[in-house]
């Protein structure tokens, strides 16, 4: 298999000098889901965000499909990347209908192929494009905006696909629906995913491979098996908070 | 009073066309200055203070000293509509220029951001996410600064750019409340009905707010 995307030593420092990704190495193998996980601050959000140029690294270089993203012209890369995120991204004035497609729309493409793609995109994410299409976000639920910005990142049909914690305001039960989908669509369109996650159970479900970040530093990159069995200090840590539910209860039961 | 109409109406007709063609050319002006620079302002920030800091002063000046101040200037002072036009204008940036740039200011930057990594261009951006959105806004600064601009315009007649305030200035030289009240109740009225329209189509694009019920 080919790498979709390489990281390369990548390091960004804020201008005050705050060092938020210290020397990360990866490689992302194409058409895997790769989840970004770690605590907030833990330089997650950064790491993706240099991948579309969002933020450009201090040193070290960001590959996709083998090239270097400095090299790409800034408006293609965007439009080739599709990006999720948290809730609060869809445009308040715009119908779904538009909104999915508004990449097409910037690349001028005509209009009855816009509405075609953005109905077949909101059916692909499970929202009926008759009922659906016509509505503003504020006419939507948390899940459903959710699923309009999934629909809205394929439009452009990217290779690669960044997520930036794109269930974390949703409720539970709501998030699992959204993470079936998820593994659905991405069984059917290979894509390359970076996931960015702080819920283990979300990276176990979804992830191919689990990249747990500290302080700007890659400490981790095991598959989700491996994830669970590490014996890595910092791997254990993440593990053990989320087995304390379980453990808690099962004390209760022993008690 | 039929008497009155009989004799005044025709004047206070023409008048009242007067006084919304220096409003409406003093707010076109206003408009194509105070929206870009407002525009422009959002992409250098460290600007806004002082160009806002300016457009204040000009606001602060009484109008009768404004017009006082232009009429003597060359071109601008051989019509005494020239002068109240530019006067007028120099009232409107404020509202216009300041609600232009808080309007885009205040747009959730996370929509700002999308917008960016969608890949639109900064023009796209503007025209499809940032207009659209401060809409409402900059209509609401367009709209103080008509209703402002309408009641300023009586005093301009003062240095014979005529409208409402024609009458106004007669009537209180005749000691003759009639003519004070012809200038001023249509000139009342106007402010109204604009802000009246103005408001409408303010509220035409206002957006509504995310989590307002399904």
């Amino acid at each position: 298999m080919s790498v979709a995307i390489e990281f390369r030593n990548v390091c960004f420092a804020t201008a005050e000098g705050r060092l938020l990704l210290d020397g990360i190495s990866l490689a992302v193998e194409e058409g895997t889901t790769t989840a970004v996980l770690g605590r907030s601050g833990s330089g997650k959000t950064t790491l993706l965000r240099t991948v579309n140029r969002m933020v450009e690294p201090t040193s070290g270089e960001v590959l996709v499909s083998g090239r270097s993203v400095r090299e790409a012209d800034l408006i293609a890369l965007r439009r080739s990347i599709g990006y999720v995120i948290q809730e609060t991204g869809l445009f308040p004035h715009m119908m779904a209908e538009r909104d999915v497609a508004l990449v097409l729309e910037a690349e001028s493409r005509p209009r009855e192929e816009r509405v075609r793609r953005s109905r077949a995109l909101l059916g692909a994410v499970g929202l009926e494009p008759e009922q659906f299409a016509g509505r503003y976000p504020h006419q939507l639920s948390g899940g459903q905006r959710q699923r309009v910005g999934l629909a809205r990142a394929l439009a452009a049909e990217p290779g690669v696909l960044l997520m930036d914690e794109p269930f974390g305001a949703l409720d539970p039960l709501t998030r699992a629906e959204m993470q079936d989908m998820m593994r659905g669509l991405m069984a059917r369109l290979k894509k390359t995913v970076l996931l960015v996650t702080h819920d283990l159970a979300e990276a176990l479900y979804l992830g191919d491979r689990i990249v747990l970040l500290s302080a700007g530093k890659l400490v981790a990159n095991l598959g989700p098996e491996e994830f669970l069995r590490s014996q890595q200090p910092e791997v254990e840590e993440y593990v053990r908070a989320f087995h304390r539910g379980e453990e808690r209860a099962a004390e209760e039961k022993r008690a | 009073m039929s008497g009155f109409l009989a004799q005044y109406g025709g004047e206070i007709a023409e008048l009242t066309v007067e006084h919304l063609w220096l409003t409406g050319a003093a707010m076109l002006f206003a408009t194509a200055i105070a929206v870009p620079v407002g525009v422009w302002l959002t992409r250098r920030p460290r600007w806004a203070k002082p160009v806002i800091g300016v457009a204040n002063v000009l606001q602060t000046i009484p109008s009768l000293a404004m017009f006082g101040f232009l009429l003597p200037l060359p071109w601008l002072g051989e019509r005494a509509a020239r002068v109240a036009i530019i006067a007028l204008t120099a009232y409107a940036l404020l509202p216009i220029l300041r609600n232009t740039y808080a309007g885009i200011q205040g747009i959730d930057r996370s929509l700002i951001e999308v917008a960016r990594a969608l890949g639109l261009t900064d023009a796209q951006r503007f025209f499809k996410v940032e207009l659209p959105l401060a809409a409402s806004f900059i209509l609401a600064g367009l709209r103080t600064a008509t209703v402002t601009c309408v009641g300023i315009a009586t005093i301009a007649a003062a240095v014979g750019a005529g409208g409402l305030g024609e009458l106004i200035f007669r009537g209180v030289a005749s000691v003759d409340n009639r003519l004070v009240l012809a200038g001023a109740i249509p000139a009342a009225l106007l402010a109204l009905v604009c802000d009246g329209a103005l408001g409408l189509m303010e509220r035409w694009f206002r957006i509504p707010a995310p989590g307002t019920a399904a």
